[in-house]
């Protein structure tokens, strides 16, 4: 059948270059690795020119199925399931990048356009490693390429191409037909979640993290292969370089967490995030033990072991968010497109050759007989290595239950609080790391004099002072887990100020104020600050939606059991108009609209303090769902202070739609006497004749006749409601209704009956959908700008070091020359 | 023996304990029937929204309340309470699992996740219906 309005010409020219891709990075694997076993130099350059110019050919494929794939989102061609999933029209331009990955397919792409990017830097600069270090770099691009490759091989599915056709990949009965294209008006979205500009700049960088652990793998890997170690320094930039990066993409990933997602963290011990941070501390205990062994001569094996494990670990997160096995565990991870198998070999490829390697060489790697002292840097710079491991190996442990369930048919899931789990054993973590990271720069690799080591006193004494004022005054009382847990918090910030401290005194006391070398103390710097932010802002979050009853009915329904600690009523039920207490501010719930470009409705949440006039309006909003979803997703707001934020979400909300049936009652009444509706009861307290308050409601020329009421719910709450009439002429009536929001109360004065004995008739309406409603949590996170500030810095401190260590090495280079 | 040596061993030990203690806290997943034998012990359940009975959440009068019948794939129903807002799109997923313990006679639920045919997924059936309603 001709399919009429298709655009079959990119699709094609995407599997071309998919299978290029595929051939190509075979051939450069190959080359790259004969051009580095060949004796002669005349042999090997042929090799080393195939091998590149293959490289080349890759890198041009992997370009321009990633330009395909933006042209059939971009253009809306719909006839391809990719466009068709991952987007639709009404999509910004700035979002459609984000389309990219929300598929897996897309970020497959991504992650082999930033091996290509690395792999030209070790080509340009790596000198004699480039042969080894890049039969490895291709190798693992001809693993990507099977992933996006989407052809059968003896009826087994090789990867899942981003090229397919709509039609080739699901049965409808419109594509029976040839002009089916004109029926599929529209895409079925990008997912409300990934619309945000987090989602833009996020993967990119945490993918060119991910694809960057590959280099010092590959050196080790290479280093394993040739016996060679001398690898060791040319591979300390790119770890720095891979840590700064893959640590900077997961902390991206927290800041969306934390302004996109509706959990109210930027953290929340996820699998998907558990299993990007554990490469992260493999890889920095890696680079320590690397700078221990360039400046001792020790640790080289456990620097072995830790960037193959890094790089592995990296594999295996691929393989658990992207196989479906944490369906039940996570939020987040990407689905099941039934290539379990296929992910586990990719992992099982890099981790099995690499660790057997490591033990049939194990022997052969040089190491010293002698212990480290104590008092040295080597020996604590490999204790902290060791903790950092162990820490990821503990928590990756525990995010690998699906896992266990799958090996074992065992039937076991997460704790009740699966984020107090991590963060028992993990404060004891940030204890110890803290202390170290504050006291190892005072040592000296080798053997420290003692009067050395003495500089440590003052900063440990100024960071005591610190800490103890934070405790004392600060305000720390995260009793929810025993007073165990929260000793074990005021320890922690202690570590955390005296790592903070520690380093930047450092700068004067052992660096004597040289900043080019001081990349390692800045990063540390960062890292106290970062860690200080995380122990304050989580053991001080506080709720301020929590059952601050102002006009809201928030309180446990009779009949229940009061709510058990820790269990939450955050939800806060605002009226549109009326303004609520919470806590230290009346909150109103002044308007929404609904902002058509980017398809959200804002909420219009004003807040004044009851003290002082810390004033400001927030605007969370709302987005409907796609792709067959009913309802909406939230995304947070807050307001920023420089010492803490005020952070809101919406958790539901009702618009007053249809047409309201509910008909008036009319009740007779005298002032003084009470009537009762379903929620309690009314009293007339008097009828006024033009009463001045009421000015506003009615003309000068009429004569208005008002009635004061209260309201007295059944809680207890008391409302004032004046219904009234205003007279113009003899003939003109106006009725001006009074509404009881809260208690979704309209009343209307309809008519005096008789004058003498003062008897009146009121109408009455209950209704469900009086007004416009919505629930919100209001948190407050104290100085979380911490924990970026340190997130900054330390990366900052990474780009230093790494700036100082090229330069360093190309210094050495020309003097060589 | 290096001190070393001593130290890595502590703290593997160590590790090994964390994890010991860990696998005390860990939860299982059962069905309804299983958990109402279990009554105070947290589990996990895994099941669907009974469509037959109301889904009762008011906003107006108590936004931390919520509660439905959940039933499991052995036919068997309990009422579930849970003391937070309702979350959006519930009545669509197709599963829960529903994290709490049972109190007297109801399931008092702590976390609920959503499986939702189509969050992250791309279920043909979802794409059907998008497909035949586009048509």
């Amino acid at each position: 059948m001709n399919y009429i309005g298709e655009h079959l010409l990119p699709g094609q020219i995407g599997h071309f270059f998919a299978v290029l891709s595929l051939v190509a990075s075979m051939l450069s694997a190959f080359s790259f690795y004969k051009a580095d076993v060949c004796k002669n130099t005349a042999e090997q350059k042929p090799w080393l020119q195939i091998a590149r110019f293959s490289f080349g050919a890759v890198t041009i494929s992997i370009l321009s199925m990633f330009l395909v794939l933006y042209y059939v989102i971009s253009n809306h061609l719909f006839e391809y399931k990719y466009a068709y999933t991952h987007s639709d029209k009404s999509l910004q331009i700035e979002y459609l990048l984000s389309c990219f990955w929300e598929g897996q397919e897309g970020s497959f792409l991504l992650w082999s356009f930033w091996n290509c990017f690395l792999g030209w830097i070790i080509i340009w600069k790596a000198g004699k490693w480039e042969k080894p270090v890049m039969s490895v770099v291709s190798i693992t691009q001809f693993a990507l390429a099977t992933m996006v490759l989407g052809v059968y091989f003896f009826n087994v599915k090789v990867g899942s191409s981003p090229f397919v056709l709509l039609r080739n990949e699901m049965e409808a009965p419109i594509f029976s037909r040839p002009e089916y294209l004109s029926f599929i008006k529209d895409g079925t979205g990008l997912n409300t979640l990934l619309q945000n500009y987090w989602m833009v700049i996020h993967p990119p960088i945490l993918f060119l993290g991910f694809a960057s652990t590959l280099i010092p793998f590959a050196f080790a890997f290479a280093g394993l292969i040739k016996n060679d170690h001398s690898w060791i320094k040319p591979a300390l930039p790119w770890a720095s370089f891979s840590a700064a990066v893959l640590g900077l993409g997961i902390m991206m990933g927290a800041a969306w967490a934390y302004e996109s997602l509706s959990f109210g963290g930027y953290w929340a011990w996820d699998p998907v995030e558990n299993a990007s941070l554990v490469p992260w501390l493999t890889l920095i205990a890696g680079l320590h033990t690397n700078l221990v062994y360039k400046n001792s001569g020790y640790s080289l094996r456990p620097t072995y072991f830790f960037y193959i494990i890094s790089f592995s670990l990296i594999l295996y997160s691929t393989f658990l968010t992207r196989s479906g096995i944490l369906g039940d565990t996570s939020v987040h991870a990407f689905t099941d497109l039934g290539m379990n198998t296929q992910l586990l070999l990719f992992v099982l490829l890099f981790f099995i050759p690499a660790l057997v390697l490591f033990f049939i060489r194990y022997k052969s790697i040089p190491t010293i007989q002698q212990e480290e002292q104590t008092y040295s840097r080597e020996f604590w710079m490999f204790i902290g290595s060791l903790i950092l491991f162990l820490a990821g190996a503990v928590i990756i442990a525990k995010t690998s239950i699906p896992v266990w369930n799958k090996l074992f048919g065992t039937n076991i899931a997460p704790p009740e609080d699966p984020e107090f789990a991590y963060n028992q054993i993990q404060i004891f973590v940030a204890i110890l790391i803290g202390l170290l990271t504050a006291v190892t720069q005072y040592f000296k690799y080798k053997s420290t004099p003692k009067s050395y080591f003495q500089k440590i006193t003052l900063p440990a004494i100024i960071s005591l002072a610190i800490s103890l004022a934070i405790s004392l005054f600060g305000n720390i009382n995260y009793e929810q887990k025993g007073p165990a847990f929260l000793l074990a918090i005021h320890i922690a910030i202690f570590g955390a100020v005296f790592a903070t401290i520690a380093n930047t005194a450092y700068l004067w006391l052992g660096l004597k104020g040289k900043i080019k070398a001081a990349g390692a103390s800045v990063a540390h710097i960062g890292f106290g600050i970062a860690l200080l932010g995380i122990l304050i802002s989580s053991s001080k979050k506080t709720v301020l939606s929590w059952n601050t009853t102002g006009i809201s009915p928030l309180r446990i329904e009779e009949g229940n059991k009061p709510n058990p600690a820790g269990n939450p009523a955050e939800n806060l039920t605002l009226f549109k108009g009326v303004a609520t207490d919470m806590g230290r501010y009346m909150v109103t719930y002044e308007k929404d609209t609904v902002n058509p470009l980017d398809r959200k409705r804002y909420f219009e949440i004003d807040f004044k303090s009851k003290q002082g006039n810390d004033n400001f309006k927030l605007y969370p909003d709302v987005i409907k769902n796609n792709k067959g979803m009913e309802g909406f997703a939230a995304n947070p707001a807050a307001k920023h202070y420089w010492y803490k934020d005020i952070f809101v979400y919406i958790t539901s909300f009702q618009e007053n739609k249809g047409a309201d049936t509910t008909q008036f009652q009319n009740r007779t009444l005298k002032v003084k006497d009470t009537i009762f509706y379903s929620n309690g009861m009314i009293v007339l307290n008097s009828v006024n004749i033009n009463p001045a308050e009421q000015k506003n409601r009615y003309a000068p020329d009429e004569m208005a006749l008002f009635l004061d009421m209260t309201v007295i719910s059944k809680e207890g709450k008391l409302y004032r409601a004046n219904p009234g009439i205003a007279i113009k002429g003899q003939s003109e009536l106006r009725q001006l209704a009074d509404t009881v929001m809260s208690q979704s109360l309209i009343l209307v004065f309809n008519k005096v009956i008789d004058q003498k004995t003062g008897k009146l008739e009121i109408g009455l309406k209950e209704t469900g959908n009086i007004t416009d409603l919505l629930t919100l949590k209001v948190y407050e996170f104290p100085m979380i700008n911490l924990l970026w500030l340190g997130v900054v810095i330390t990366v900052l401190g990474f780009i230093m070091s790494i700036i100082q260590r090229v330069k360093v090495s190309g210094e050495k280079l020309t003097k060589m020359v | 023996m290096k001190t070393t040596h001593i130290i890595i061993l502590v703290f593997i030990a160590a590790a090994i304990a964390v994890l010991v203690q860990f696998s005390g806290d860990l939860t299982t997943y059962e069905t309804i029937a299983s958990a109402k034998a279990k009554p105070g012990k947290p589990i996990n359940l895994i099941a669907k929204i009974d469509k037959s009975h109301p889904i009762e959440y008011d906003a107006v009068k108590n936004p931390n309340y919520l509660s439905f019948v959940a039933v499991d794939t052995l036919g068997n129903s309990i009422k579930v309470v849970y003391h937070d807002a309702k979350p959006t799109d519930m009545e669509k997923s197709e599963r829960l699992v529903l994290k709490g313990s049972v109190k007297e006679g109801y399931f008092d639920c702590k976390n609920i996740l959503l499986k939702c045919p189509s969050k992250y997924k791309d279920t043909p059936g979802a794409m059907k219906n998008n497909l035949q309603a586009s048509n």
